[in-house]
């Protein structure tokens, strides 16, 4: 089936989403989407899946103008979607949460779950996914509960396809699959959208690419183009995508972990027998699919895992058993994966979350009274330092865009006096211009004789970034190589083969 | 050797516990003969099932405590061997446990006196049904994602208008269809606040309960209470013999000799599973109430779901409340329900959201209310505040001990905003 939306346009309030976005696609042909996050790739497909309505514009299939009222709708005239989040019930079977929506039935509405079962069987064989119509999908691992819901898109026999950010969650050899089964559908004469902000993926599958920046389309470019003209195209000026860093000066390794352990709260190892050891002057990356321990590694290093057992020293200081503030003091500088959970405080202004960690001491406090004036006298410079955008220190955290939010978190870390650096995904969500400044940042402290720790779950970012790698699978390091290593070797280290 | 999780333990140590009480009401137990009379007095609950009669028992009441001890030992043993050797202990085992405990329970309190079985399982039926017809409403509401404080203001409403209605037209029947209506109608205001307007589920569920209390007393004595001929004297609901059923020794009158609501309450309770479980209808209301964006997306409409779903509980309820008029041919009283409600919505979660096992759990909430009358009236030295008790300390040491961690479903208590 063709699609054409046609000058689709959709405001929030006074802020533009889409603007006049007019987009092609035909059967058998892989349309990239590509745009920064807040480009409005998101809400452009979801105005096309019924899930918002458009202001103005229309969506045609097969030249047919066609008006959704809701995604049922969109689902009935052939469209699938394969959602960034999973639209999966956790606590449903695989076949239930397939035929949701258009349930297989018996007389008066009941269940014909061995229908069900057939179906999922079927659609699933023929792309070789081997899924157990049973397996509560809560239990599966996070490409398999992808995998769910492409045959959920295709249960009710889609003819175009949408591919919201499928590879944000995949470790690289199930995106490289995923790729396979893009193709393969594509053989089948299935259009798909593949909305996607990672540039390697996009000159791997694309036969087409659209580029929308700030809601509007900017352009089409080809496959073929380099990745520093298509960056180029999304930011709206040019980029060098390489990360600029001379040869590390390294010191001794004045951060040492060793045989670190946790559990989890139901008892299962999170952390098992971690060990490392950090450089003054290097920058060393934990890589690794999300949710392999590394969340549980930064937060033993800062004091919050309380059952952990093991060694972590700096400069030949135990870490490990003192309080999150005691650690803070003996300068561990820190930014957590969720700036807008753990990093800031959403209702506080700029100024009071740059004083956060030391607003109970002199020269915040005199007495009983912060010091204010001292504050904003503080918190201006460091605004002005780290190029925070805002009209004032006054303006709360939580009304910053990403990536000034994130800078008033790496400002507050920065700005103590450190002995390491740990930063966990610190450009996730982060537009590029953003994300240049903060790699530069990581990069300034690592020159000047700091350990870095890294958390990055994107492997370009890990390459480029780091001056080792380390490779965590299931609580456990699978192993430390430099960041030379090839590509695949690394793919497979985070699928736990080790190198 | 590989050190034991707690949880794979959580099993035996509290049937230990439990065991060391039973060797303490075994050390401490009276001298004494408890006589068991197994069918009630000829006169009590009707003629039906009574052609066939038991022998009294009766039992040493020391002795038999000691026998319980042994029994529940053994069990106690059995639970270790299985979760020593890595396998899960039955869930046989723990019902085999609970049924012993119990009984010899009942023995030591009626010490002295005489237990008489159809009676206690009659009046545990008895209070039971507003329990259970009020969890179920609780599962209709809270499955589909609504928390549903407002059982208790439900039951209410259906009690006050069934009576109110049955003596206007002089017909029960139409009490119960007044009592339908007045239910769904008090679960529909539950629904337009939380959904329509985003009032917090919990706060809207606490203010609905006292404005049916306030309103029910406020109308009952304003003119019930001064005219009960005219408007609070519902006729009687009679109670139907189910053929063959309810010659059944020991249990048939009991339970097949019974107001229509109770039989309605049974249909209910099987009904209510099997909408859930085996039909579309079900699939999608539970995913609705899981997680209802996913629900959206696949064209269900989230918030008629919810409307509809968390109605039927509450005209579910309402049917409970009835019970309380027309079930008992009684007269409405103020605040008659008298915390049923709440109860109910503990049995909901004692049951884990599931309508049978939430329907057993409001027969045993009854099963301990009943006690309390029942060894009051039989004159047991044991204090009533304590009795008072035991429901509640029941369900803080089942839910804690033998249930485990419950998870009901996600989405509940949260608003769902289109965008």
């Amino acid at each position: 089936m063709k699609l054409e939306l046609r000058g689709i346009t959709k405001r929030f309030g006074s802020l533009v989403a889409n603007e006049n976005v007019s987009l092609l696609v035909q059967p058998g042909e892989i349309h990239c989407l590509l745009g920064e996050n807040g480009a409005g790739k998101s809400t452009l497909m979801n105005v096309l899946y019924g899930l918002y309505h458009a202001d103005a514009g229309e969506i045609l299939l097969d030249d047919k103008v066609v008006n959704f009222a809701g995604p049922g709708d969109a689902m009935a005239a052939g469209i699938g979607m394969v959602h960034q989040h999973f639209m999966l019930i956790p606590v449903f079977t695989v076949a239930e949460n397939v035929i949701l929506g258009h349930e297989p039935t018996k007389f008066g509405g009941v269940l014909d779950m061995a229908a069900a079962r057939v179906k999922v069987r079927e659609i699933s064989d023929q792309f070789g996914f081997d899924l157990d119509p049973d397996a509560i999908v809560g239990d599966l691992p996070v490409g398999v509960q992808q995998r769910v819901e492409i045959v959920k898109a295709l249960i009710s026999n889609a003819q175009i396809l949408i591919f919201d950010e499928p590879t944000a969650v995949l470790t690289p050899q199930e995106t490289d699959e995923l790729m396979a089964i893009m193709k393969a559908l594509r053989e089948r004469g299935t259009a798909i959208v593949f909305i996607t902000h990672k540039l390697r993926e996009v000159k791997e599958v694309a036969d087409k690419i659209t580029v929308l920046r700030l809601g509007k389309v900017v352009g089409e470019a080809s496959p073929q183009e380099s990745a520093n003209e298509l960056a180029s195209m999304m930011v709206g000026r040019a980029v060098d995508l390489e990360i600029v860093k001379e040869p590390a000066k390294l010191g001794d390794a004045s951060f040492v972990v060793s045989g670190l352990s946790a559990l989890s709260h139901n008892g299962t190892k999170v952390l098992d027998d971690v060990s490392f050891e950090i450089h003054k002057g290097e920058i060393l990356v934990i890589a690794g699919v999300q949710g392999n321990g590394q969340t549980e590694l930064t937060e033993a290093i800062l004091g919050l895992q309380y059952k952990a057992t093991g060694s972590i020293k700096l400069n030949g200081e135990e870490l490990l058993g003192k309080r999150v503030k005691q650690v803070l003091d003996m300068g561990v500088g820190f930014v957590p994966e969720d700036r807008t959970e753990d990093g800031l405080v959403a209702d506080f202004t700029i100024a009071e979350n740059l004083m956060l960690d030391r607003a109970d001491r002199k020269p915040f406090v005199s007495g009983l009274n912060l010091r204010l004036a001292y504050l904003r006298e503080f918190a201006t410079k460091l605004v002005q330092q780290y190029d925070v955008r805002t009209q004032s220190i006054e303006t709360k955290a939580g009304k910053l865009s990403g990536g000034n939010q994130q800078k008033v978190v790496l400002a507050r870390e920065l700005s103590r006096e450190l002995k390491l650096f740990v930063a966990s995904q610190p450009t996730r969500g982060l537009d590029v211009g953003s994300i240049e400044f903060v790699h530069e940042q990581i990069v300034k402290t690592r020159n000047s004789g700091l350990p870095v720790l890294i958390v990055a779950t994107e492997l370009d970012e890990a390459v480029q970034l780091g001056d080792r790698i380390a490779v965590m699978y299931r609580g456990k390091i699978v192993g430390i190589v430099p960041s030379t290593t090839p590509r695949q070797v690394l793919g497979q280290m985070m699928a736990g083969i080790s190198a | 050797m590989k050190a034991l999780k707690l949880g794979a333990v959580r099993v035996p140590i509290i049937l230990s516990v439990l065991t060391l009480i039973t060797l303490w009401l075994a050390v401490a137990a009276p001298s004494g003969i408890t006589t068991i009379q197994v069918n009630s007095n000829a006169n009590s609950t009707g003629a039906a099932g009574e052609a066939f009669r038991f022998a009294n028992i009766t039992a040493i009441t020391a002795q038999s405590a000691w026998i319980s001890f042994g029994l529940t030992a053994i069990v106690t043993a059995l639970a270790w061997w299985f979760s020593l050797t890595a396998r899960k202990p039955s869930r046989w085992l723990s019902i085999g446990f609970g049924v012993i405990f119990v009984f010899n329970i009942l023995i030591s309190l009626f010490n002295g006196q005489t237990m008489t079985i159809t009676a206690l399982l009659h009046g545990s039926l008895s209070l039971a049904v507003p329990l259970v017809f009020g969890s179920l409403a609780g599962v209709l509401s809270e499955r589909v994602g609504l928390v549903n404080i407002a059982i208790e203001g439900q039951l209410l409403a259906g009690a006050f208008v069934s009576a109110l209605v049955a003596t206007l037209v002089q017909n029960p029947w139409a009490g119960l269809v007044g009592a339908l209506v007045a239910g769904a109608f008090v679960s529909w205001l539950l629904a337009v606040f939380a959904i329509r307007y985003v009032v917090d589920q919990i706060i809207i569920g606490v203010v609905l309960n006292v404005l049916i209390v306030g309103l029910t007393n406020f109308m009952f004595s304003t003119f019930m209470s001064s005219n009960q001929a005219l408007f609070n004297s519902p006729p009687r609901m009679p109670s139907i013999d189910v053929p063959g059923l309810s010659q059944i020794p020991v249990l048939g009158p009991v339970f097949f000799s019974q107001s229509p609501i109770v039989y309605l309450m049974y249909f209910a309770v099987a009904g209510v599973w099997f909408a859930l479980y085996k039909t579309r209808w079900g699939l999608r209301l539970r995913a609705v109430g899981e997680y209802p964006k996913a629900a959206d997306t696949v064209g269900i409409k989230v918030y008629a779901t919810r409307y509809r779903s968390v109605m039927i509980g509450g005209a579910l309820a309402g049917l409970g409340g009835a019970f309380f008029t027309l079930g008992q041919s009684l007269a409405f009283g103020k605040e008659m329900t008298n915390g049923a409600g709440y109860i109910a919505l503990a049995a909901l979660i004692f049951g884990r959201w599931n309508p049978v096992y939430a329907a057993f759990a409001g027969l045993l909430f009854g099963f301990a209310e009943n006690l309390q009358y029942s060894l009051s009236t039989v004159g047991s030295n044991v204090p009533s505040d304590f009795l008072l008790m035991l429901p509640y300390v029941l369900t803080v040491v089942l839910v804690a001990g033998l249930v485990g961690k419950v998870t009901g479903p996600a989405a509940a208590g949260k608003a769902y905003i289109k965008s």
